[in-house]
């Protein structure tokens, strides 16, 4: 490729870096590429529990229609519609209307710790069951420790992500903050989102007491 | 990536959500039926991966942004997916040798 082709979309040399090849600001690629990152961290550790699980003759079965089934059910709701509430809140700040996109990401944040809560909950249900990270009633100790490793990091993602969120809102309502920082913050919080869609299936529905054993 | 991207419209978010929420509900609704694991393991992650494609496509905005981008970083990310698949056989050799 000569220099020229280059040359021709931008006007400045070759030796100035060129053409942007992915037209996206560095934040964003950035985000992309963290992201990229942690969904392979979260594929090792859903590989791992399946890994165990398909070794395991009596893996432990405790998710239950009430209240397992159901409050997973409703924590889903929750991530879908704070996803849903941070799309509008990126629209509104590309149209540069800060106040209205501050009022979406306090929404979102709602979201994020509604399911926060119904998951620290349903946790305190199986700890008092005697789930501990080290043991359990069932007699398979790796149970816990893949169970809440891997719902633990994403608990605290979604922690994190709410402070992160907090911190975008109140900066970008207050003039602060462009609107690609508000758009970098909407992709975490859409991967935190997409990670819940595989664990509430290969976690809590796998484990339904009605699908067949092993 | 410019405002163009986000002038998706309220009424295609809501629509993604709702179609989102739907899909959720038939996992559920699936994961009652009296089936094997195994189609039900493959039946409950097809359906994962739609929920994942719509939640990258539309809420991530990557259908609109260059192919270059989805180029660089997908195809990594599906071979590194599947490399994590080669531990399954094991697993089921681990089974094997516990329950004969």
């Amino acid at each position: 490729m000569s220099s020229t082709d280059l040359e021709y979309n931008t006007g400045t040399s070759v030796w100035d870096g060129g053409t942007s090849p992915y037209a996206i600001g560095s934040k964003k690629l950035g985000m992309w590429l963290f992201i990229i990152a942690d969904s392979l961290t979260f594929a090792s550790l859903l590989v791992t529990y399946s890994y165990l699980r398909s070794a395991t003759d009596n893996w432990p079965r405790p998710f239950h229609s009430w209240p397992s089934i159901t409050m997973a059910t409703v924590m889903t709701f929750c991530l879908l519609t704070s996803s849903v509430t941070m799309v509008f809140g990126v629209a509104a700040a590309s149209r540069n209307e800060r106040k209205r996109a501050a009022m979406w990401i306090v929404f979102t944040i709602l979201g994020g710790l509604a399911f926060v809560v119904l998951h620290l909950n349903e946790w305190r249900g199986l700890i008092e069951e005697g789930v501990t990270p080290f043991k359990n009633p069932w007699g398979v100790p790796l149970f816990g420790g893949a169970f809440f490793t891997l719902t633990g990091l994403h608990m605290t993602h979604v922690i994190i992500g709410c402070l992160y969120l907090s911190v975008i809102a109140f900066a970008f309502g207050r003039g602060k903050f462009s609107f690609e920082d508000v758009e970098v913050s909407g992709l975490y919080w859409h991967f935190v989102d997409l990670v819940w869609m595989f664990i509430f299936p290969m976690v809590y529905l796998l484990s339904n007491s009605t699908v067949g054993a092993h | 990536m410019s405002e163009q991207g986000h002038s998706g419209g309220k009424k295609l978010y809501l629509s993604v959500w709702f179609w989102l929420l739907a899909l959720t509900i038939f996992e559920v609704i699936m994961a009652y039926q009296h089936m094997p694991l195994h189609p039900m393991l493959v039946i409950l992650m097809s359906l994962s991966v739609i929920k994942a494609a719509l939640i990258i496509s539309y809420f991530m905005h990557l259908r609109f942004e260059r192919l270059s981008l989805f180029l660089t970083l997908f195809p990594a990310l599906i071979f590194c997916l599947v490399m994590l698949m080669l531990f399954f056989p094991d697993a089921k050799r681990l089974y094997d040798l516990r329950v004969p």
